[in-house]
């Protein structure tokens, strides 16, 4: 049975110029005659995963009950440690576009590739490619006029062939063996996620010919790696009405906040009065704090252990699977760190 | 001066224009033409229309409407003047006008052999630039070629000339004798008037403000230079003295001389170079003809009894040295004549009485015509002097100021150019005399006399003199005795606002060096014409300035036509008005330039008159006219170098400026000079600005009112315009801003890809500001911007933060933020020697360093472009001549150039190209540069900043909407700097965010605070722009909320990786044998005197040995403990024995001081001691 929202020590103050009660205060031995162990059977109880909307590109789940840590290092996770692939070193045979040789590389690497990163391996040594790390991309483009457009045509589209470069014409070059483990059952070929991002613009007789290897990484070490667009959180606002809102107020009151989040509704007497229909709809832009008719009359709270996460996908996971792709890695750091205390712990160990 | 006689005897003429419809038989101005009469000045119906039913038309009075959009008129306004169109001006001047008056003033070169024998010219005109081998008139040649191939951008100057052969004259026409650096999009270069897509064939950028040379491939400025005006009376005091000094210095084609009336024990006197001493002012006013000295008294007096006391000791003077004479006065002054003034004319030996006569009329105040020795004008102009001086002793608020803007002359390129042509051209006239002189006085010739030919011969002096100036900066003209250094400048290509801010600066005259404050102080004349904030720091600022936005500055206009109207206008004579007439109440004197021409008695009708005049295009519109009431004396200026700016005319207390009218330029039927034309807008200079009453609003407008400013943001320069709100900023931060804004790495030109500059920084994203102002918009910086709109949090992190230092987040670094490009050129010219053989380039086979060789052709032994290259790659594999003077030998040793940083680069252009001195080949590196740390940032408020640390994006702090900041910026950099504007902007950028739009931050106006409000609050943010952040690192909320929102960011061109250096061992200076200085020499790092001084204090005598010595120049040496010379190899030549030598190790710093002493006679002896 999840804890109310009413309990106050489950709330985070917004003040008007201050945030309070930041940090949870129950842990052990801090409220007298209390047990605040960790204890698994009231974590379970305590837990709510609920999805809320999923999206091809997004996922906005809740996530109730866990500390701010536990939250955290799931979207520090999804953000850095989640691998993909992305193309990470260039063969540049020609590129007589306006764009410099870097800046156009630069642009490949951001690319996300729509590639099943659990299939590749991370490479080892760069200058060894097999073809279990690496896939390559091919990008030829050559620009050239069209001969049947009309006289006085501006628009360059119609004036040439080619002269814009999509990362749709990077084509993927099986080596080896890749044909039978990419692009089968279904799965697409490896290939950018999207197809209508403009890399350069070219003009007749230019061409852009680049031979790209995409390998596997993370996002701590270059952001062409993170899976996600945005993971992040916030917790769940609560917005409480302390004495009814003076009807010649309810309006402005109403207006304090986004369009769904009050609601005014007759009460049991027949007077209206404010309620909070949807706290969820609020940005906590403080507006209501502002207005000195409002004082003491509502107070404005965050619940601490309620997580409402929004987590866009770049495009090489489905959405859904970032959770427990960072969950895997998560549980595999943990899983080290408990080997290494073993490690540390272990009688012979220490003699050692 | 042959001056108009008064038009008319009778009354003046009353009916101006301002009167009811003047009989069109006689009017009296029927004779003066508009001075704008060729262009067609089409107003169109609807102009028409609004012009016919103005102000006096009963249907406009009822309601007041203010004209919302007045703004508009400055763009209108750009588009005719302002900003570089001055240079433009002054140059098309120069070119159209004035040297056709320089070679009328010197047209005839005749021999001194055979006086029949001469040249005449008759025209001069300068042609379009051409390529020198190409066909004349059809090889254009375009200032990109000149750039890339070190030339120089220069029309061919042609003269017509007429001269005798033979004894009959002849003609001929279009003979060059030189040719002329061109100013970019003046009317003689290619770029005038041509569209965007012409300028791109030609590889010209339309954003550029042109206004600058190309000269030997490098743009060179003429900066305008400030100068107190000529020819006008500066009246000055020195208070450590108690003396009162009036000083005027005339400027004529021929010389410029300054003249002082100056007091010595309250008595005037006259200083001039031409006299050994001080000449009594009565005696010069004797010598010049008054020889009454009631009317030495009228005309230095009046009848005021005050400045007659004043005046008593002077004439006293005068009756004490027994002058009363004009006869008597020029002796007096012949014997005092400096003895170098005598050789003026060697061919007739003069009386004493005519050499004082000369020194009088062509010396003394020499702008001051004395035709057919009628001093009279000279005479009074002298009086006025001595009453002006005679009035500062009595008042002292009568003293001019001389950092009044009013008072100074600024001198553009045009008239540098011409000062420098009329010295050229007449050093050329006298050597093709001498040339003349030279084939006459042979006896026997052998072929006809050629003067087209003679012409030709003895080089180019004049295309010599040019290039020499314009790319040393050194103007030296023999004449004037003239000698200025850094006149000219290169242009600045740092960044778009660099070069644009180049071209609207301005150098003062004055020395830095001098202590006073006064000529570096904010001048309240300086508003709305030289920029409050943008000027350098340090020991220039104040003394370079900048022109406002608005501002224009005037070329020559003639005088003889105004002296004319004025005539008309009803102004009497000055030579037929008697000292009486003069200083009576109510009489105003009139000067046209700084020359009396006559009195009038209604002066405000006068004054009023002449404007009416102006307003109505019969004079030109940058003619000033005022009355300064302290000196009872009307100013006419049509001089050039004055600084002056529209305003628009207010009539009986409305703007003649209504919405109808800027309905009209908004929908592009009419343009700035239809608005000047009709007398909606005028321009003022500071003179007449002085004698308005401006309203800065149209609400202010009150009875008195005359003009209405076009628009507040205005005062400030195209540099200080790109700040957001500087009205809110603390002003030296405006002042840093503009500094910094010419540092800031952007998108300089459209063309940057295709110029191969000496360096180069280009921002790889660069993008236009959220919020920007009017003036970003009307000087295209949003088109060419330097910066990225950086979302900034405002809190502390870390630690790494302290000292303004920036946080940036790893993620917006990857993903491109402040990513540059840096382009160096290196230039290698083929050189060919004097035995005909040349340089050349080559692929050595086999390469001795293949590594080095990798990425240089095998065909040309150039290097491929795209290649990257590392330190010690050769770029050109040259080969030099072995032997390049004597015999060729046909071997060649090769003379290799490589990559000389030790940084990677990639070779981006290769260019190959025929130069003035042979083939050229340039070679451009390109590195590309991700932020890191210590690189400089600025905001554009004056705050700079390095990057302190670079954070991954999971340690950032985020916002409700997962909004991850690109820069976080310590708070405290706010309290002290009071940066008030750089908030709002976060402000006014936030809510452009959210609502999809652009804000404006223009000075004096702008979005405004609440509206940025409301927009954030209507998108669900707080009011105050705060936001609640979580920590990235814990994932709880912060306690506080922090101020969150986009912020212009610039990147500065001062980057780590051009300034880090260390060096353990490395090269030495040969003379002192100490480690070399700077990076670029690969130098060590100096231990100064003060951390010299901190060992010393702390006693740690051992590393004090050895930085001082042991690791920089220690020396082993021998010295003679007998007589404590130096000794050498056991041996002391003094002594010339070998027994006492001991070994020590001193500086060689020591022994190098030791033995210049020994050079120099002295003797020093080392003492030597035993160490314990």
């Amino acid at each position: 049975m999840p804890r109310s929202n009413d309990d106050t020590r489950r709330h985070v103050q917004v003040l008007p110029e201050r945030i309070g009660q930041v940090a949870g205060s129950e842990f052990p031995g801090h409220y007298p005659g209390e047990d605040h162990s960790w204890n698994l059977q009231r974590f379970k109880e305590n837990l709510v995963v609920s999805v809320q909307r999923l999206t091809p590109s997004t996922v906005e789940f809740d996530l109730i009950g866990v500390d701010a840590s536990i939250a955290n290092a799931l979207r520090r996770v999804m953000i850095a440690e989640v691998p993909t692939v992305a193309i990470d070193s260039v063969y540049v045979w020609n590129n007589t576009s306006i764009m410099q040789d870097e800046v156009l590389c630069h642009r490949l690497g951001l690319l996300p590739l729509k590639v099943d990163p659990r299939k590749v391996q991370y490479t080892k040594n760069p200058d060894k490619p097999s073809e279990n790390d690496t896939l390559i991309f091919d990008l030829r483009v050559r620009c050239d006029r069209n001969k049947d457009a009309s006289r006085g045509e501006t628009d360059p589209r119609k004036l040439y062939y080619d002269s814009n470069v999509y990362s749709g014409m990077l084509e993927w070059v099986p080596q080896g063996a890749q044909s039978d483990k990419f692009g089968v059952n279904g799965v697409p070929k490896p290939a950018p996620v999207d197809p209508d991002i403009l890399l350069v613009k070219l003009r007749p007789k230019q061409v852009v010919d680049f031979h790209c290897f995409a390998r596997k990484g993370v996002g701590m070490n270059h952001a062409k790696w993170s899976p996600v667009a945005t993971a992040s959180y916030r917790l769940l606002p609560q917005i409480i009405i302390r004495s009814p809102i003076p009807p010649e107020h309810q309006e402005k009151f109403q207006k304090c906040f986004p369009p769904g989040v009050i609601d005014i509704e007759d009460d049991a007497s027949g007077h209206p009065q404010c309620v909070v229909k949807n706290p969820r709809k609020d940005t906590v832009s403080r507006e209501v704090l502002r207005h000195p008719e409002f004082q003491d009359l509502v107070q404005l709270t965050r619940i601490r252990d309620h997580f409402l996460f929004n987590v866009e996908s770049t495009g090489q996971y489905n959405p859904e699977e970032l959770i427990p792709e960072a969950i895997k890695i998560l549980l595999g750091k943990i899983t080290e760190v408990e080997q290494g205390l073993d490690k540390l712990f272990a009688p012979s160990a220490g003699a050692a | 001066m042959s001056r108009p006689r008064k038009p008319m005897s009778s009354a003046p003429p009353r009916a101006g224009p301002s009167r009811t419809k003047p009989p069109p038989a006689k009017h009296p101005l029927a004779d003066i033409k508009p001075v704008i009469e060729d262009v067609p000045v089409d107003y169109g119906a609807e102009w028409a229309e609004l012009m016919k039913s103005s102000y006096t038309s009963k249907d406009l009075v009822k309601g007041v409407k203010t004209v919302q959009d007045k703004w508009e008129l400055l763009p209108a306004f750009l588009q005719v003047k302002g900003l570089v169109k001055q240079h433009l001006d002054s140059f098309n001047y120069f070119v159209n006008v004035d040297i056709k008056a320089i070679l009328a003033a010197n047209n005839l070169v005749m021999s001194e052999v055979d006086h029949t024998t001469f040249i005449k010219y008759t025209d001069i005109r300068v042609g379009r630039p051409e390529r020198p081998d190409g066909p004349a008139g059809l090889s254009r040649l375009t200032p990109m070629e000149c750039r890339l191939t070190d030339t120089t951008y220069s029309g061919r100057i042609y003269v017509d000339i007429e001269y005798t052969q033979e004894n009959s004259v002849k003609r001929q026409r279009g003979v060059p004798i030189g040719s002329l650096p061109v100013m970019l999009r003046s009317d003689l270069c290619h770029l005038k008037g041509k569209n965007q897509k012409e300028l791109a064939r030609m590889g010209e950028c339309p954003m550029d403000p042109g206004g600058y040379f190309v000269v030997k491939g490098t743009e060179k400025v003429i900066l305008v230079q400030e100068q107190l005006s000529k020819n006008r009376i500066i009246v000055m005091t020195d208070p450590r003295k108690d003396t009162v000094t009036a000083e005027v210095t005339s400027s004529t084609h021929d010389r410029v001389v300054k003249t002082y009336v100056t007091t010595k024990a309250r008595r005037l006197y006259l200083r001039h170079n031409s006299f050994k001493e001080i000449i009594p002012i009565v005696i010069a006013l004797k010598a010049m003809g008054i020889s009454s000295d009631k009317e030495i008294i009228q005309l230095t007096c009046g009848s005021n009894e005050k400045f007659q006391e004043a005046f008593g000791t002077s004439l006293e003077e005068a009756a004490k040295l027994q002058v009363f004479t004009r006869r008597q006065a020029l002796e007096w002054i012949a014997a005092r004549v400096s003895p170098t003034q005598e050789k003026e004319d060697k061919y007739h030996k003069l009386t004493p009485m005519n050499v004082a006569m000369q020194a009088l009329a062509t010396m003394v105040l020499g702008h001051v015509p004395v035709r057919d020795l009628n001093f009279r004008p000279k005479s009074i102009y002298l009086a006025t002097m001595a009453r002006r001086v005679l009035s500062a002793m009595i008042d002292e608020s009568m003293v001019d100021d001389r950092d009044y803007v009013g008072n100074k002359r600024l001198e553009l390129a045009g008239q540098l150019l011409s000062l420098l042509f009329e010295d050229s051209f007449k050093t050329f006239n006298s050597e093709l005399k001498k040339r003349m002189d030279k084939i006459l006085e042979k006896k026997s010739r052998a072929g006809p006399f050629d003067a087209s030919s003679l012409i030709r011969q003895g080089g180019d002096p004049i295309t010599a003199a040019f290039v020499r100036s314009i790319s040393t900066g050194n103007w030296s003209l023999k004449r004037f005795h003239v000698e200025r250094a850094g006149v000219t400048h290169v242009l600045s290509r740092l960044s778009f606002i660099a070069a644009l801010g180049m071209m609207t600066r301005i150098s003062s005259q004055f020395e830095k060096t001098r202590k006073v404050s006064g000529p570096r102080a904010l001048q309240p004349s300086q508003w709305g014409m030289l920029c409050p904030s943008d000027t350098p720091e340090g020991e220039a600022c104040g003394l370079v300035k900048n022109l406002a936005l608005m501002t224009h500055i005037t070329t020559d206009v003639p005088e003889d036509p105004i002296i004319k109207i004025a005539f008309m206008l009803g102004v009497q004579d000055i030579s037929l008005v008697t000292g009486d007439e003069l200083y009576r109440p109510g009489v105003h004197l009139v000067q046209v330039n700084g020359t009396l021409i006559g009195v009038t008695r209604r002066s405000r009708h006068f004054v009023r008159a002449f404007r009416k005049l102006r307003r109505a295009s019969r004079t030109s519109e940058f003619v000033s006219i005022y009355i300064n009431h302290h000196q009872r004396v009307i100013y006419v200026a049509s001089d050039g170098g004055r600084i002056c700016r529209p305003m628009i005319i207010v009539e009986k207390g409305r703007s003649r400026v209504t919405p109808e009218h800027m309905a009209l330029l908004r929908a592009g039927k009419v343009t700035f000079d239809h608005f000047l034309r009709s007398g909606l807008v005028e321009y003022l200079d500071v003179n007449e600005e002085n004698d308005s009453y401006i309203a800065c609003y149209e609400s202010e407008i009150t009875d008195g009112t005359t003009h209405l400013e076009i628009e507040p943001f205005t005062i400030l320069g195209a540099v200080a315009g790109l700040i957001p709100y500087p009205h809110h900023n603390q002003s030296p931060r405006n002042t840093y801003q503009c500094a910094m804004g010419k540092q800031a790495i952007g998108a300089i030109a459209y063309n940057q890809l295709n110029r191969i500059d000496t360096l180069l920084y280009l921002m790889t994203y660069p993008q236009q500001p959220m919020v920007k102002t009017k003036t970003i918009e009307l000087v295209g910086y949003d088109k060419l911007p330097a910066g990225q709109n950086a979302t900034v949090a405002v809190m502390s992190f870390s630690g790494y933060d302290i000292e303004d230092a920036l946080i940036l987040n790893q993620a917006s670094v990857d993903r491109g933020f402040g990513r540059c490009h840096v382009l160096k050129k290196q230039t290698i010219p083929l050189r060919t020697f004097t035995n005909n053989t040349a340089e050349r380039t080559a692929y050595p086979k086999p390469p001795p360093r293949p590594e080095m060789y990798k990425y240089v052709d095998e065909a040309d032994g150039i290097i491929a472009p795209g290649a990257i290259v590392e330190q010690a790659h050769v770029l050109v594999h040259r080969e030099t001549p072995t032997e390049t003077r004597g015999n060729p030998s046909g071997m060649y040793k090769p003379t290799p150039i490589s990559h000389k940083l030790p940084e990677t680069a990639a070779i981006d252009k290769v260019m190959l190209t025929d130069g003035e001195d042979g083939p050229l080949i340039k070679i451009l590196t390109r590195q590309t540069r991700r932020p890191e740390l210590g690189d400089k940032f600025s905001s554009r408020h004056g705050q700079k900043g390095v990057c302190g640390l670079i954070v991954p994006q999971q340690d950032m702090p985020f916002n409700d909407q997962g909004i991850v900041p690109d820069i976080i910026m310590n708070p405290h950099g706010f309290p002290s700097r009071m940066t008030v504007g750089k908030m709002i902007e976060l402000l006014s950028g936030k809510a452009g965010v959210l609502a999809g739009q652009l804000q404006y931050g223009t000075a004096f106006g702008g979005s405004k605070v609440v509206d940025m409000s409301k927009i954030l609050i209507d998108h669900g943010f707080s009011y105050a722009g705060k936001d609640m952040l979580t920590s990235g690192i814990t994932g709880q909320p912060l306690e506080a909320y922090v101020y969150f929102g986009p912020i212009y960011y610039q990147k500065l061109k001062h980057m780590v990786q051009d300034k880090m250096h260390a060096r353990p061992t490395g090269p030495r200076a040969s003379l002192t044998r100490q480690p070399t200085e700077g990076r670029s020499k690969d130098g060590g790092l100096r231990l100064g005197e003060m951390e010299r001084d901190c060992l010393i204090g702390y006693g740690a005598t051992q590393l004090l040995l050895e930085r001082l010595m042991v690791s920089s120049d220690a020396f082993d040496t021998q010295v003679c403990e007998k007589c404590g010379m130096l000794a050498y190899k056991g041996w002391c030549k003094s002594c010339g024995s070998g027994n006492a030598i001991a070994n020590i190790t001193i500086p060689y710093a020591a022994k190098l001081l030791i033995q210049e002493l020994m050079g120099m006679n002295i003797m020093p002896k080392l003492v030597l001691e035993d160490t314990v």
